[in-house]
């Protein structure tokens, strides 16, 4: 289980979607799908067709920026940050 | 008693303004969608439903819908994409509710469908086959603030005849639901060369007369223009009027010969002339020009009116309005002679649509 962590701008959109949760996945990608099958829709504000990650949306696995193909074998914490831009 | 609702997409988030069936006095709610940028949002009469199509630069094209008049929200893109993946979809630009669902355009340029009030989509048709397709989604052929296809002008009787707005390229009449299209750019103008003369053409929006559907106009980048046949050909009725470039336009709905436009500086300004604001008016499709300023600022209003910008009601004597690009909202009561600021500070002003129910 790894230690999520969601962007403020995400729960208003799903119902009962908490900032913070843990999920499973060999990967990054793994680990939306499978919050895509308890929220249907967050897959895609989160990934464009590819799929590959939008481009204001940054991903870190224990601090190290990650895609999603990055591996989460023995990682503790997922950061998925809604880049600070736009004005 | 009857009450009538001004739907305002802005880039911060849906506006709501509600009045009761005078039109004079105005309450605005929200923001709504979670402030994200509204392109254009339309109301279904025959559900209440309201659906808002929006783009946010970090979570990607939506389309949000209410059930209850705003006080509750729902958001999907399933199905919003275009099935090889090749294709970007950036935004949902413009939505039509007609013959049961709803059509959305979007950028990169193509037509999505929805039977089931916006919480799937499916791809009606992408235009191909059409003059210079290939091009369309050439990031080259791409100006900033690119919108696709922003518009769907449904036929009032014909579920499958709709003509298709390609921004940049003209118009495409389908009347097999998207099979098949065909130019109707015949008689406008380009100020600008032309590989093949049936497209090239810059339509900023489309209009067709409630009461009389052979009858369209259209702003376009260079002209305003009226059609008596549908759209097989175009007439200029430029003018008369200060500008030939605007981006708003609406059709009178009980008189087919009158039309309102919103000239601006043809510039990269794009703003009303000199700074005093002014809607003008036919009232003898084309032949001459009103400039409808009572009410309206006169000194230093730099105001822009966007393609979804201004709006008309169905009342028997008509009310108008119009959203700008500093947060306003203008209204009148008397088909354009006199006008209110109904709204002030609103962020910048995307779209504005009206319906009055009883």
């Amino acid at each position: 289980m790894v230690d999520l962590h969601l962007p403020g701008t995400l729960p208003p959109l799903f119902v009962d979607l908490p900032r913070r949760l843990d999920v499973e996945g060999a990967t990054v990608l793994e680990a939306i799908d499978r919050l895509e099958e308890r929220w249907p829709g967050l897959r895609d504000r989160l990934c464009e067709a590819g799929p590959s990650l939008r481009p204001h949306i940054h991903v870190y696995v224990d601090g190290e920026r990650a895609g999603l193909d990055t591996e989460l074998g023995g990682a503790r914490r997922i950061d998925v940050i809604a880049a600070i831009s736009g004005g | 008693m009857s009450k009538a609702m001004v739907l305002v997409g802005t880039r911060k988030g849906l506006f709501i303004l509600e009045s009761d069936g005078d039109r004079r006095d105005w309450n605005v709610r929200g923001p709504y969608c979670e402030g994200w940028p509204i392109y254009h949002a339309v109301h279904d009469a025959e559900t209440g439903a309201i659906y808002a199509a929006a783009a946010s630069e970090w979570h990607g094209a939506s389309v949000w819908r209410s059930n209850d008049l705003g006080e509750t929200w729902e958001q999907s893109s399933e199905g919003l994409s275009y099935d090889d993946g090749t294709q970007k979809l950036s935004k949902v630009s413009g939505l039509t509710v007609a013959h049961g669902r709803i059509l959305a355009g979007a950028e990169n340029a193509g037509i999505f469908e929805s039977r089931d009030g916006a919480k799937t989509w499916s791809v009606l048709s992408t235009l191909e086959g059409m003059p210079g397709r290939e091009n369309w989604n050439d990031p080259a052929n791409q100006p900033p603030g690119h919108l696709g296809l922003p518009a769907v002008l449904p036929h009032p009787d014909d579920a499958s005849r709709f003509w298709a707005v390609v921004q940049g390229i003209g118009i495409f009449e389908t009347t097999d639901d998207g099979k098949s299209f065909t130019p109707r750019n015949k008689g406008l103008r380009a100020d600008w060369p032309l590989e093949d003369p049936t497209v090239g053409y810059c339509v900023h929006k489309l209009v067709m007369s409630p009461v009389d559907n052979q009858r369209l106009y259209q702003q376009n980048h260079v002209g305003m223009h009226r059609s008596d046949d549908m759209g097989n050909q175009w007439v200029e009725i430029t003018e008369g009027l200060p500008t030939e470039f605007g981006f708003a336009a609406a059709a009178h709905p009980h008189d087919r010969d009158t039309f309102y436009v919103i000239p601006l500086d043809p510039g990269h300004g794009r703003t009303m002339p000199d700074g005093k604001a002014a809607v003008w008016r036919t009232r003898d499709a084309g032949s001459t020009w009103q400039r409808l300023d009572r009410g309206l600022p006169q000194q230093d209003a730099h105001l822009g009116v966007l393609r979804e910008g201004m709006a008309i009601d169905r009342e028997d004597t008509p009310g108008l309005y119009f959203g700008t690009s500093t947060g306003q909202v203008f209204a009148s009561t008397d088909e354009g002679d006199s006008w209110d600021e109904i709204a002030s500070y609103l962020p910048a002003i995307s779209s504005v649509e009206v319906t009055v129910t009883a």
